[in-house]
């Protein structure tokens, strides 16, 4: 079956216009193999069935969308914990401006150099998990990414590491066109909290595969950045073993166009996987278009999922909620739980939500929901009757519509952080 | 200190008027109780004079030491010194009680061209008052109102009354859902905060609360007017005799 011609071209039209880096043999194979996928696949379509809610035109073009550098005055995100930080600056790894990647329990490499080695230990899941997830849903923009990435990070972790991983992507030039590609790999009894910060440049594409062994743990936390013009597709890839633990949280605050997918596959018995996000987008101060796109597969026994997501809308911003759980035959006492809310600040946003459920196993307890509402006028009135002016009563009900999100950051000082950033951003916000 | 003259309101989405010309002065230094049966409009003065929307005012007016209530906003009237007791205040999750009150403290005194409370005399200040109360450290801690107790509630109502320290204050129905110690625990903070320039306005049903909250004056409102007014003792014959008398006697 061919593809159609529109998508054919507008495939070929990007695929002529990146570069495979030359390098070792290993990579270079993974590369080769995700090209022939983005190839058969074909980039995503205005008339793909799962880019319904979001137009990936500006994603898959060649020429990027300039972004202007959004200028922060405050201290950035995660300055206050205690962590070994790595720079990307618009997509390039800045040593200079990076800690020493030296950690116990953990091993550390940017990819470009892990790269050209001609074997490596990431072999097995650079592109690997990447592939596993293009069915039954393809996402091709991935499989770019595992094509063309020169930056990222290759994180083995053997042991609890004593801090977080932090990785901040910096954004500099108008026209920065990144590609980052990062794989995590906790072996059994490990445990890593990876942080990350930043839009990375104008347009990010940005990948990372988790392969979380038995008993292992991977926390991850993140912020997008606050600039305004700025256009990511993000995935996460994530393979869990039996009695482990996944746990992704996400904030976002501005961006024209957002759309993160995470891909989460339970194959070990007892597995936990918890994603979460809260995304806060103001049209007026220039587009916003979020997307959460979540595929959650169990695929083994007594297994826990979990899926909470919050968008706060105003002035023509859009959110997007795209949620699966799909529980295989045989996935018996399957645990999973999806919800997603929206607050519109007012009549001209929009949230678009498709949560969907496929059960092949009976003895399950699966529940979703999804919700859209304005602002609790009782709480509003409450918070103005104690002489709150109405902007910051606004801001504290924001705060708390998406703090059941940031409660699932289970690092009780990072979920601190995340919410003091929040509410200088909206402090900073209200002038 | 408060003057209300011939307020009529009726509801924004319904043509019904709730108040039919209410004539009330609230003096400083003193607590008028008003008591009246269900729909006589209690509740409505009191959200109508704190700004709730969904009223509209069709004749009449309510100022507070001069300055005109309903042309100012719910956070307004707060910083000109007016405080509304909740008969069901209203939880906000995620919101952290400690921060609630400070946001609201701060902001008032911002708005009266005061400096902001430091967070050292902040915090200072409100362990001192919330002892008063009874209010511990976890309970300032919470969301605000969220898994309160009734009483905890209330309390905590009155606790940021402590806090606000308002030129008038208006309890609706504070007295529901109380048992008798803690209708005590609130009514003693209530009257520790009884001063000469401060002046109440207590809305309830049921005399018992008068008898901790000892009023100057009783109004009596039924279908959206007062109808009578006196001392402490009309409190008492509407205990003994319920409001069908007076009703009759006002027909």
């Amino acid at each position: 079956m061919g593809l159609p011609q529109q998508k054919l071209d507008a495939t070929e039209e990007r695929l002529a216009a990146i570069q495979v880096p030359e390098s070792g043999a290993w990579l270079s194979d993974a590369r080769q193999a995700a090209l022939g996928r983005v190839r058969s696949m074909g980039l995503p379509h205005a008339r793909d069935e799962y880019w319904k809610y979001t137009r990936p035109q500006t994603l898959v073009q060649p020429e990027v969308p300039h972004a202007k550098v959004f200028q922060a005055y405050e201290s950035a995100v995660f300055d206050d914990i205690e962590r070994l930080r790595m720079v990307f600056v618009d997509g390039v790894f800045d040593p200079e401006a990076s800690d020493d990647l030296t950690l116990s329990g953990v091993e550390i490499e940017p990819l470009h150099a892990a790269g050209a080695a001609d074997i490596h230990w990431a072999r097995d899941l650079y592109g690997v998990l990447e592939a596993r997830g293009q069915s039954p849903v393809e996402r091709s923009l991935a499989a770019l990414n595992t094509a063309c990435a020169n930056a990222g990070v290759l994180i083995r972790v053997t042991g609890k590491a004593d801090r977080p991983v932090n990785l901040t992507y910096l954004h500099q030039t108008e026209d920065a066109d990144v590609v980052i590609h990062n794989v995590v790999k906790v072996e059994e009894g490990g445990d890593l909290t990876l942080l990350e910060n930043g839009p990375g440049g104008a347009r990010l594409n940005k990948v990372m595969e988790v392969d979380v062994a038995d008993g292992g743990a991977f926390h991850h936390v993140r912020t997008q950045g606050r600039a305004h013009e700025r256009r990511a597709a993000t995935h996460v890839f994530a393979r869990l073993g039996r009695e482990s633990t996944f746990k992704s949280f996400t904030l976002t605050v501005n961006g024209a166009l957002t759309r993160n997918e995470a891909v989460i596959e339970l194959t070990g018995d007892d597995a936990v996987a918890h994603v979460a996000g809260a995304a806060l987008g103001d049209g007026a101060s220039g587009d916003f278009h979020h997307d959460d796109t979540v595929f959650i597969t169990h695929d083994a026994v007594n297994c826990e999922s979990r899926q909470v997501f919050k968008k706060v809308l105003r002035n023509g911003a859009v959110g997007v909620f795209q949620g699966k759980i799909l529980v295989k035959d045989g996935a018996q006492k399957t645990d999973g739980y999806q919800i997603s809310q929206s607050l519109l600040l007012d009549d001209d946003s929009q949230f678009l939500a498709k949560p969907e459920l496929e059960i092949y196993a009976d003895d399950v307890a699966c529940s979703h929901g999804s919700t859209s509402g304005a602002i609790d006028e009782e709480g509003l009135f409450y918070l103005r009757s104690r002489g709150v002016p109405r902007e910051i009563a606004t801001d504290l009900m924001v705060v708390a519509f998406v703090a059941e999100a940031i409660d699932e950051i289970e690092d009780e000082a990072i979920a601190a952080d995340v919410l003091s950033r929040l509410q200088a951003w909206l402090e900073r916000r209200r002038g | 200190m408060l003057e209300i003259k011939n307020l009529h309101v009726k509801l924004e989405e319904e043509d019904k008027q709730i108040l039919k010309g209410v004539d009330l002065t609230v003096e400083a230094g003193k607590v008028h109780a008003i008591m009246g049966p269900n729909g006589s409009g209690k509740s409505t003065l009191s959200y109508v004079l704190s700004g709730r929307d969904g009223y509209v005012v069709t004749e009449g007016s309510a100022q507070l030491d001069g300055h005109d209530l309903l042309e100012m906003e719910a956070e307004e009237r707060a910083a000109a010194g007016l405080f509304l007791a909740f008969q069901y205040p209203v939880e906000i999750p995620g919101v952290g009680n400690m921060t609630f009150l400070r946001t609201a403290v701060n902001a008032q005194r911002k708005a009266r061209g005061q400096e902001e409370l430091s967070a050292a005399d902040f915090l200072k200040l409100v362990r001192e008052k919330a002892k008063a109360l009874q209010i511990d450290a976890d309970m300032l801690k919470r969301p605000v109102n969220v898994g309160f107790s009734g009483g905890e509630k209330k309390r905590n109502e009155i606790l940021q009354m402590a806090m606000l320290e308002p030129k008038l204050c208006i309890l609706d129905e504070t007295d529901s859902g109380l048992d008798v110690d803690a209708m005590k625990l609130v009514a003693d903070g209530v009257n520790a905060l009884r001063d000469e320039g401060r002046g109440f306005l207590v809305i309830t049903h049921y005399q018992r609360l008068l008898d901790h909250i000892v009023p100057d004056v009783v109004h009596i409102m039924v279908d959206g007017r007062i109808v009578k007014s006196g001392g402490p003792d009309l409190a008492l014959e509407v205990e003994n005799h319920g409001y069908a008398r007076i009703q009759a006697e006002v027909a």
